[in-house]
């Protein structure tokens, strides 16, 4: 039997638009993954636990504050701190273009911005995700 | 495994990837279950089953606030539907949990069914047992929201609380049978609506009907949201530990329990050796075009088949 991919969604941060999160969480549940929404503000500390009882392959982050810069790269730091690294992390929303060379380096492994496919997403996720 | 190691002196990622490794591996699960056997046991499972939508994660959320306060350690684990299309599936009952996310004392897993059909997946109890021997002094299972028959919370729990809503129906419905057999303790949430104590009269009479019950289970009326009757939803989840523990039937329960799952164990291994000797060289469809045929029936092709897995 195939492992089944677990995948995280959450609404770091202030806002309050989860329209998008809950369009991609629909996606990846068609795409036959089983996704954990986690709702609204969720700070970084309650994603990584969050991530690491749940053992997700995929922590995907959903931010229309302008938070971003902050908030994508703590995750991964928390997820580093917890030798929960193997987990891969990507981020989307209003993410300006110049941000996202930093946002790659800090770890974030991808930034899907407003006119990507959810097709082209999870293609990325079951491209890149680590088998273990 | 070193995984077991350091799930056993408490630690978190070790018990996430021992449940994945037991939800997606039945060699591993049986690894892991044969070696953690011995330390299981110790946990009081709770299962929260009812509705859609009747406030069970709200609930849940409640209860392991005020257990964690007493200082205990609870685990939870939450299921939600799988899809019968795609296999994906939006597991969101941590939503009503937010508090507790960072809580140490708190561990919360979601489940999807995964095609299973009782209310659990069939790796809820390999998840269970994982939390007990990772020492947890309550574990609560969230079953989906269920209907009128899944019932296999009955097979796990040793305490259930059935959550109920007003609006659902009238007094048949707490009158048939499946679900409503089920409950150690009645919850009736958001009694702040219109139709509560109706729908709390109709359970009571319901309950009353049964003559020879050991024990009455309580009818609670609780506002989950709002944290109402809470205080006494607990009181009476340990007058029914306590109950359980002086009559002799959380032994009897459990030993019920094991039986099923160890008959269980034996079916499915029989039903390889079955489905392997049906299979060879196309046997069966040729007993079946018999069947069709007139030529024999049912029961000849299976004493038929019988004889030669003896053999």
């Amino acid at each position: 039997m195939s492992k089944i991919i677990r995948v995280l969604v959450a609404k770091p941060g202030l806002d309050g638009h989860d329209r998008g999160a809950k369009v991609i969480a629909r996606a990846l549940r068609d795409a036959g993954m089983e996704v954990i929404y986690t709702g609204l503000r969720q700070t970084p500390e309650q994603i990584v636990a969050a991530a690491i009882q749940e053992d997700v392959d995929v922590v995907g982050m959903s931010l229309l504050s302008g938070a971003h810069n902050y908030l994508f790269p703590r995750v991964v730091e928390l997820l580093k701190e917890q030798g929960a690294d193997d987990i891969l992390v990507i981020g989307g929303g209003v993410i300006p273009d110049d941000d996202i060379p930093n946002l790659k380096e800090a770890g974030i492994a991808e930034i899907f911005t407003p006119g990507t496919t959810t097709s082209e997403m999870i293609e990325f996720i079951k491209n890149n995700i680590k088998d273990n | 495994m070193e995984w077991i190691k350091k799930m056993l002196e408490g630690d978190k990622r070790a018990c996430a990837k021992l449940i994945t490794a037991a939800e997606n591996n039945p060699e591993k699960a049986e690894k892991i279950i044969r070696e953690i056997h011995t330390h299981t046991g110790h946990a009081h499972i709770v299962g929260i089953t009812g509705p859609p939508g009747a406030g069970k994660s709200t609930l849940t959320d409640k209860v392991v606030k005020s257990l964690v306060d007493e200082g205990k350690r609870v685990g939870i684990i939450a299921v939600d539907p799988t899809s019968p299309y795609s296999g994906g599936s939006i597991l969101g009952d941590r939503i009503r949990m937010q508090d507790l996310a960072l809580n140490p004392n708190v561990f919360i897993r979601s489940m999807g069914t995964r095609g299973y059909l009782g209310g659990l997946s069939k790796y809820t109890k390999n998840a269970l047992k994982i939390l007990d021997a990772a020492g947890y002094d309550y574990i609560i299972i969230e079953t989906v929201g269920v209907g009128q028959s899944e019932v296999d919370i009955v097979k796990i729990a040793d305490t259930i609380l059935m959550v109920m809503v007003p609006g659902l129906g009238d007094d048949i419905q707490s009158i048939k049978a499946g679900i409503m057999e089920i409950g150690d303790i009645f919850v009736i949430n958001k009694s702040d609506l219109f139709g509560a104590d109706r729908t709390a009269t109709e359970v009571n009479m319901m309950l009353d009907l049964t003559m020879d019950m050991k024990r009455r289970p309580p009818v609670v009326k609780v506002v989950a949201v709002k944290n109402e009757g809470i205080d006494n939803l607990i009181k009476e989840i340990k007058s029914h530990i306590e109950y359980l523990e002086e009559s002799g039937q959380l032994e009897k329960r459990r030993k019920n329990n094991m039986k099923l799952e160890v008959v269980e164990l034996i079916e499915t291994e029989l039903r390889k050796i079955v489905i392997s000797h049906t299979d060879k060289e196309n046997k069966l469809d040729g007993r079946v075009a018999e069947v069709y045929n007139k030529e024999k029936n049912i029961y000849e092709v299976r004493d038929e088949f019988l004889r030669a897995i003896k053999n």
